[in-house]
C-alpha cells in the first residue's frame, strides 16, 4: 500500500532516492537530542488546544454584566473577553481541560527552549556551521515569550491587566520613541479597548504563522547540516552515527510524543492554573497581592523589583527607571546571547566547522559565562516572588531585595569563578587520566607505523 | 504472540480504553478529573506501547551518515564569486543609477509603512500630563456619593474620583485620613494621593497605617504618606503624586485643582 502510493508520488517527482536516504537518516542516539522535540511536540498541542479555544473566546473590551454559573460573579461588569472565558471554563465541556492544558503546555513550551538552548550552549553545538540555527532558535525563543505573554493577558483579568499595564509602562519608558510606541500599539493611553483584539490578533496570527515558519526553516537547516554527536567510538568530525530514522528513531519519537501529550493533559486535568474566576475582571485601580507573572516572566519581574530607583532627566526630557532593568538589561542580555557563537569564537580563536560536541567540561570560559547567565536569570526569577518569600521567612521584602541585588552580582561572579576551576579541574584530570591513544597501522612497505590519536 | 508482544497488546488495549473512558466522561457530565484521567491514560498507554514497539519489535541497528554536501567543492565556490562580481559589475555599472534606485525604493518602502503604522493610534495627548481633577470637584466615589469629612475614622481609606470623571482610569485617587494635627494642610487629616505607581503604573493600593506609608504591591515601591509621598523605599524614582483639597462648608472634601504633576510612570517628554 505504502510502496505504492510512494511509486505514484515518485513518477510525478522522482523522489525515489531521497525517500531511501531519508528513512535512513542517522539520528544520534542521546536523550538531551529530544529536548528540541519535546518543543515541536509542545506546539503542535498549542496549535490544536489553541484553535478550540479560539472557537470560543472573544477578543472584546466592551464591557458586560455576568449572569452565568460561577454565581459568586452574578451582576459584576467585566468585559466580554473575560466573560467569554469564564463561559469557556464553566459552560463548554471540556473547555475548562483544554484551556489548562493549553495553558500548561505553553508553560512547558518555554521552559523546554529554555532547556534545548541549554543544551546548545553547553556543549557547543552553536559553533560554526550551526550559528544559523542559534540564531533562528533565539528568534523563536523571543516569539515564544511574545505568544505567551500575549496569551496569557487575553482573559482580562485583574493580574492579567495588571501586567499589561506594567508591560505598557516599560513601553513608555523607552526613550524618544516609548510614547508613541504606545499611543501607536493602544490608540490612546492605557487602557485602552483596542489593546485585547490587538493582542488576539499577534496571539492567534501573526506569531503562530511567525513560529511555524521558523520552525520549519530551523528542521531544514538542521535536516541540510546534519545532526552533531558527542564524541565516542567510530564518531569524528566528518559521520554522524545513530539510529535510522525509520522505524527506530521514528518510534520513539512518536513515544515522546504521546508522552508529552500525557503529561499536558495530566496537568490540565489535576493541576489547576491561572484560575481567572479567583482574581476577578480587571479594574484599572484593583490589584491583587501577591502579584506574579507566569515563570518566563518572572526576570523580567524580579529586574523590576530589583532595578534602581534612577530617572535621568535630560534637557527637560526623562528616561524613567523602569527603562534600565526592563528595556536595556534585556537588551544588553539578548545582543550577548545573539552573539554567543561569535564571541566564543574569538575567545577560542577556532574558526573551523565542528560536528563533535564538547563535554561541559571542555570549554571551562564557555560554561562558566553559561552557568553565570543561567545564576543571573534564575536570581532576577526569584526576586520576582519576594514579597511571597519575605512572607513565608517573616522578613522585610527589603532585606530580601538587598539579597537578590547581592545574588545577581556577587553570586554571578562567585557562580562564574567556582564553575570556571571545577571545569578547569575536570579537564585537567581528564587529560592526565587519558591513556595514551595510537593506532597501529601497516604501512606499505609492510612495517608497522604508529599514528598519535591524542 | 510472544511475551513481550502480549505487553505491548496490553498497552494498546489499555490506550483504546482510556479513548473509549474519555469518550464516556465527556458524555456522562463531564467530569475534568475523568476526561484528564482517561485522555492522559491513553496518551501515556499509546507512548508505553510506541516505546516497547521501538526497543522489542524494531531491530536495533545503527547506521552512519558523512557530514557532506557543504561546503561546496573550492572550484564550485570559486565559479560562485566569479559570477556574481561578473553580473554584479555588469548590472551596476551606472553607479549613480544605483544610488537613485536605492534611494527611490527607501522612500517607497516608508510610502507602505506609513499608513499601517500612523494608522493604527491617535497622538500621546493631554492624559499623559493631566487628569481630570478640576477646582471644585467633590471626591467621588465609584457609586456617585460624595465623601464628607464627618464620614472616615482614622486610617481609614477611599477610592475617590473627580464628581465628573468617575472611574476615570487616570484621575483615580486614594484618600487617607490620618489622625488631625499629624499633617499641617491636610483638612482634618484627610490627604489625597495619585492610585497610580510612578513605577509602572499599578495601582499603589496598600496602606501600611503604623508607617503612614503607601505600598505598591507589583514592585514595592513604598511613598510616605507625611512628606508628600516622597519615595521610601523601592525602584519608583519620583514621589507620589498629592492631590490639594479643602473640606467645603457643607463638610464635602473638594479638590482645589489638578495634581501639581503628571501622575503614573515616567515618560520621555515629562520635564
Amino acid at each position: 500500500m505504502i510502496e505504492r502510493f510512494a511509486l505514484w508520488v515518485d513518477d510525478r517527482l522522482g523522489t525515489a532516492h531521497f525517500v531511501r536516504k531519508a528513512l535512513r537518516k542517522a539520528f544520534p542516539d542521546h536523550w538531551s537530542f529530544m529536548l528540541g522535540e519535546i518543543n515541536m511536540y509542545a506546539f503542535i498541542v498549542l496549535l490544536v488546544t489553541g484553535t478550540f479555544l479560539a472557537l470560543f473566546f472573544r477578543p472584546s473590551a466592551t464591557q458586560t454584566i455576568y449572569h452565568g454559573p460561577y454565581t459568586l460573579l452574578d451582576g459584576t461588569r467585566l468585559s466580554e473577553a473575560y466573560q467569554s472565558t469564564l463561559m469557556l471554563s464553566f459552560q463548554v465541556n471540556a473547555g475548562l481541560l483544554i484551556r489548562q492544558v493549553h495553558h500548561w503546555t505553553a508553560l512547558l513550551f518555554i521552559a523546554g527552549i529554555v532547556v534545548h538552548m541549554s543544551r546548545i550552549f553547553f556543549t557547543g553545538a552553536f559553533r560554526k556551521p550551526r550559528e544559523l540555527n542559534w540564531l533562528i532558535g533565539i528568534t523563536l525563543f523571543v516569539l515564544a515569550l511574545g505568544e505567551g505573554f500575549t496569551g496569557y493577558s487575553l482573559p482580562d483579568d485583574l493580574l492579567s491587566g495588571t501586567g499589561l499595564r506594567i508591560a505598557v509602562s516599560v513601553l513608555l519608558s523607552v526613550p524618544v520613541v516609548g510614547t508613541w510606541l504606545s499611543f501607536l500599539l493602544l490608540d490612546g493611553n492605557f487602557p485602552s479597548h483596542q489593546l485585547i483584539p490587538r493582542l488576539f490578533v499577534a496571539h492567534v496570527y501573526i506569531l503562530p504563522a511567525a513560529i511555524a515558519a521558523l520552525v520549519a526553516i530551523h528542521l531544514a537547516v538542521l535536516w541540510r547540516q546534519k545532526h552533531t554527536q558527542f564524541p565516542g567510538a567510530g564518531r569524528t568530525e566528518k559521520n554522524v552515527v545513530g539510529s535510522p530514522l525509520f522505524p527506530n528513531y521514528a518510534a520513539k519519537s512518536l513515544a515522546l510524543f504521546a508522552m508529552v501529550l500525557a503529561v499536558v493533559v495530566a496537568l490540565g486535568a489535576f493541576v489547576q492554573i491561572n484560575p481567572i474566576w479567583l482574581w476577578g475582571p480587571y479594574v484599572p485601580w484593583h490589584v491583587s497581592s501577591p502579584d506574579q507573572p507566569d515563570w518566563y516572566i518572572g526576570w523580567l519581574e524580579g529586574a523590576l523589583r530589583l532595578g534602581p530607583p534612577w530617572a535621568l532627566h535630560l534637557w527637560g526630557h526623562t528616561i524613567p527607571s523602569p527603562f534600565w532593568p526592563a528595556v536595556l538589561m534585556p537588551a544588553l542580555l539578548f545582543a550577548l546571547v545573539v552573539f554567543a557563537p561569535w564571541i566564543d569564537a574569538l575567545l577560542r580563536n577556532d574558526r573551523a566547522a565542528h560536528h563533535l560536541l564538547d563535554p561541559a567540561r571542555a570549554a571551562p570560559m564557555r560554561t562558566a559565562a553559561g552557568v553565570a547567565f543561567l545564576v543571573f536569570t534564575a536570581g532576577l526569577t526569584l526576586a520576582g516572588s519576594d514579597d511571597v518569600q519575605a512572607r513565608y521567612l517573616h522578613t522585610d521584602v527589603i532585606s530580601l531585595v538587598h539579597f537578590y541585588q547581592g545574588f545577581c552580582t556577587l553570586g554571578v561572579i562567585l557562580a562564574f569563578v567556582v564553575t570556571y576551576m571545577i571545569a578547569a579541574e575536570l579537564r585537567e584530570r581528564e587529560r592526565e587520566r587519558a591513556p595514551a591513544r595510537v593506532r597501529i597501522r601497516r604501512n606499505d612497505k609492510g612495517g608497522f607505523e604508529e599514528e598519535d590519536l591524542t | 504472540m510472544t511475551p513481550k508482544e502480549r505487553v505491548i497488546a496490553l498497552f494498546i488495549v489499555l490506550a483504546a480504553a482510556g479513548s473509549g473512558g474519555f469518550i464516556a466522561a465527556y458524555f456522562t457530565g463531564g467530569s475534568r478529573l475523568l476526561e484528564g484521567v482517561s485522555l492522559a491514560g491513553a496518551c501515556a498507554m499509546f507512548g508505553a506501547a510506541a516505546l516497547g514497539w521501538a526497543f522489542w519489535i524494531v531491530p536495533q541497528e545503527h547506521v552512519v551518515d558523512e557530514v557532506e554536501g557543504y561546503p561546496s567543492q573550492t572550484i564550485e565556490r570559486m565559479k560562485q564569486t566569479n559570477e556574481l562580481t561578473e553580473v554584479q559589475h555588469l548590472v551596476t555599472r551606472p553607479v549613480a543609477l544605483v544610488r537613485l534606485l536605492a534611494a527611490a525604493l527607501g522612500v517607497f518602502g516608508l510610502a507602505l509603512l506609513v499608513p499601517p503604522i500612523r494608522s493604527l493610534g491617535t497622538d500621546p495627548d493631554e492624559t499623559l500630563f493631566h487628569t481630570k481633577w478640576r477646582k471644585g470637584d467633590a471626591l467621588t466615589r465609584i457609586d456617585g456619593s460624595f465623601v464628607r469629612a464627618d464620614q472616615l475614622n482614622v486610617n481609614a481609606v477611599e477610592t475617590v474620583f473627580p464628581e465628573h470623571a468617575i472611574g476615570d482610569p487616570m484621575s483615580v485617587a486614594t484618600l487617607i485620613r490620618l489622625r488631625r494635627g499629624l499633617l499641617a494642610d491636610a483638612p482634618d487629616g484627610y490627604v489625597v494621593y495619585s492610585r497610580l505607581c510612578t513605577h509602572a503604573g499599578c495601582p499603589v493600593a496598600l496602606y501600611r497605617k503604623a508607617a503612614h506609608e503607601l505600598m505598591c504591591p507589583c514592585h514595592q515601591s513604598t511613598f510616605n504618606v507625611l512628606d508628600d509621598g516622597a519615595v521610601v523605599s523601592g525602584p519608583a524614582d519620583h514621589a507620589l503624586p498629592r492631590l490639594p483639597i479643602v473640606a467645603d462648608a457643607g463638610g464635602v472634601l473638594r479638590a482645589t485643582g489638578d495634581f501639581p504633576v503628571p501622575v503614573g510612570p515616567g515618560f520621555w517628554e515629562r520635564p
